[in-house]
Formats: structure tokens, C-alpha cells, sequence
């Protein structure tokens, strides 16, 4: 799956599925399960069509009719978060759990 | 609309803000190619994610050139599923893990008939990895373990 299609055409992997959403959308809309299924129903049909490497399939959906978001992706500026290596936890809760459960998360750090 | 060309508005981006340029992977060579020796009805398929999607009681990723893999059992309640990254709007993968992590959309087509089935676990990491060397030489040959181990007649990759 792919939503940076030139990013993927220079990566050239055998098989790709073009989904023209922002990113952090590769395989659908949040909440839209039936989407999902098509999107993902469509991506996956290319194992059995596609017969040569470096093939990439634009998938028939569209995010918004206007298609206003493209403007504003990575058009200016940087808001990234800074590069933090320390374990990044979507909740603090995460964390105690985690670190209750230490032996394992160890053998998962270093794996 | 035409699709974004993320390349070059990243690179101008990049040089306007004054940062190094990133050296973008370009592979010209062909890929090899292995053909599906069944139909997907009768395949086990794997996945891995970039998106830095972790399980409740793991260590989450952090945002410096992290390598690390963590197995989720593809048998996850979903509201176990937490993402963490630095480069992506997090909103919706919080709210909905399957716009980054289809396991309830694989799930699903298992039930359908339209996949013979799921391996038992499924791959996550941090995308932004800043270097393809330790990609390629590192990470890679890692997953691609794992994928021998798990069985899978194909893997699906979802990238952010």
C-alpha cells in the first residue's frame, strides 16, 4: 500500500496499491469499515492480476471531492515532534503497564 | 486532482527551513518477482506497518531512528492498539487503528472466504528511520525472519 505515489515509484517494489489519501490514511478513513474493506479488497486483488514487477495499481477512491488537503501536505514548515529516544506512550497508563510487565518488554526492546 | 509529489515539496521544504537533504531510496534495478502460487482464498497473509502502532503492556517506540520490531497477535482486541509517532498526524490511527493497521478490515476478509487466513502475529515499527542503510541492513532482513518463520504465502506492507 502507498499514499506518497512518487515516494514508491523511486522505492520500485514489485507490487504497489495507490491510495490518493493524506498520509497517515494508507488503508482508509477512520470509522468507515466498509471502505476499508473495499480499499482493501481492491489492493489485494493485484497479487492475483498483476504479472509484472514494479506494477502499481491507482486504487478508485478519493478522499474529498475538492481534494483541498494536497495543498497543505508538507507544503511549509516543520511540525514534526522533536526526536525523542526515549519510549514515546500514546498514554501514561501505557507506561506503568509496560514497565509492570518488565522482563518481557526487555526481550521486545532488544528483539 | 493530481497526486502529491511528496519529493520535491519535501526537498524545497527541507532547504527552506535549512535542514540537510534526504537522501531518497531509488531502486532503477527491476524487482524480483514471486508469483502467487494460489488464489488469496487459500493464502495466509502477513503484514507489517510503519506506522508505530504498538499493544498496551509493550514498550512504545521512540522517535530517534528506532529499529525495533513488536509482534502483534493478529487475536488483538483493538482497543488495545496504541500508535505513537513523529512524523504523522496521529489523530485518526488513535481514534481508528485500521487507517494504519488494517486488522479488523483482515479480520473481516478472512471471514468473507476472500483470505484463507492470517499468520498469528503481525509486524509493527517507526517509520522515519532516517537511514537506509540500517533499513536495508538491519530492520529488513529482521522482518523478512519473521515472515519465514510465521509461514505467510504474502505480506501486505502499510506504510505511512
Amino acid at each position: 500500500m502507498t499514499s506518497a505515489r512518487d515516494i514508491t515509484r523511486a522505492v520500485n517494489p514489485p507490487r504497489a496499491a495507490f491510495l490518493d489519501f493524506p498520509l497517515g490514511h494508507t488503508t482508509g478513513k477512520p470509522h468507515a469499515p466498509d471502505l476499508q474493506r473495499r480499499i482493501l479488497v481492491e489492493a489485494l486483488s493485484s497479487f492475483e492480476t498483476m504479472t509484472a514487477p514494479g506494477s502499481m495499481k491507482e486504487l478508485p477512491f478519493r478522499w474529498s471531492e475538492d481534494g483541498e488537503w494536497k495543498a497543505k501536505a508538507f507544503a511549509e514548515g516543520d511540525d514534526r515532534a522533536p526526536r525523542h529516544d526515549t519510549p514515546q506512550y500514546q498514554d501514561e497508563e501505557d507506561r506503568r503497564m509496560a514497565e509492570q510487565g518488565n522482563s518481557t518488554s526487555c526481550s521486545i526492546c532488544c528483539s | 486532482m493530481r497526486p502529491v509529489d511528496y519529493i520535491p515539496r519535501i526537498r524545497d521544504n527541507y532547504a527552506r527551513l535549512g535542514f540537510k537533504a534526504y537522501n531518497w531510496v531509488i531502486n532503477p534495478d527491476t524487482a524480483p518477482w514471486a508469483p502467487l502460487r494460489k488464489p488469496l482464498s487459500q493464502c495466509r497473509l502477513g503484514l507489517a506497518a510503519s506506522g508505530g502502532v504498538y499493544a498496551t503492556g509493550q514498550v512504545a517506540f521512540h522517535y530517534k531512528d528506532d529499529t525495533s520490531l513488536r509482534e502483534i497477535p493478529t487475536d488483538v482486541d483493538t482497543k488495545e492498539l496504541r500508535a505513537t509517532h513523529f512524523a504523522y498526524d496521529l489523530s485518526d490511527a488513535r481514534s481508528d487503528p485500521n487507517v494504519v493497521f488494517p486488522i479488523d478490515t483482515l479480520r473481516r476478509l478472512v471471514r468473507d472466504g476472500f483470505l484463507g487466513g492470517l499468520s498469528s502475529r503481525f509486524h509493527t515499527f517507526m517509520g522515519g528511520i532516517y537511514s537506509s542503510r540500517r533499513v536495508t541492513e538491519d530492520l529488513a532482513p529482521r522482518l523478512t525472519a519473521r515472515f519465514l518463520e510465521d509461514g505467510v504465502d504474502a505480506v501486505l506492507l502499510v506504510p505511512v
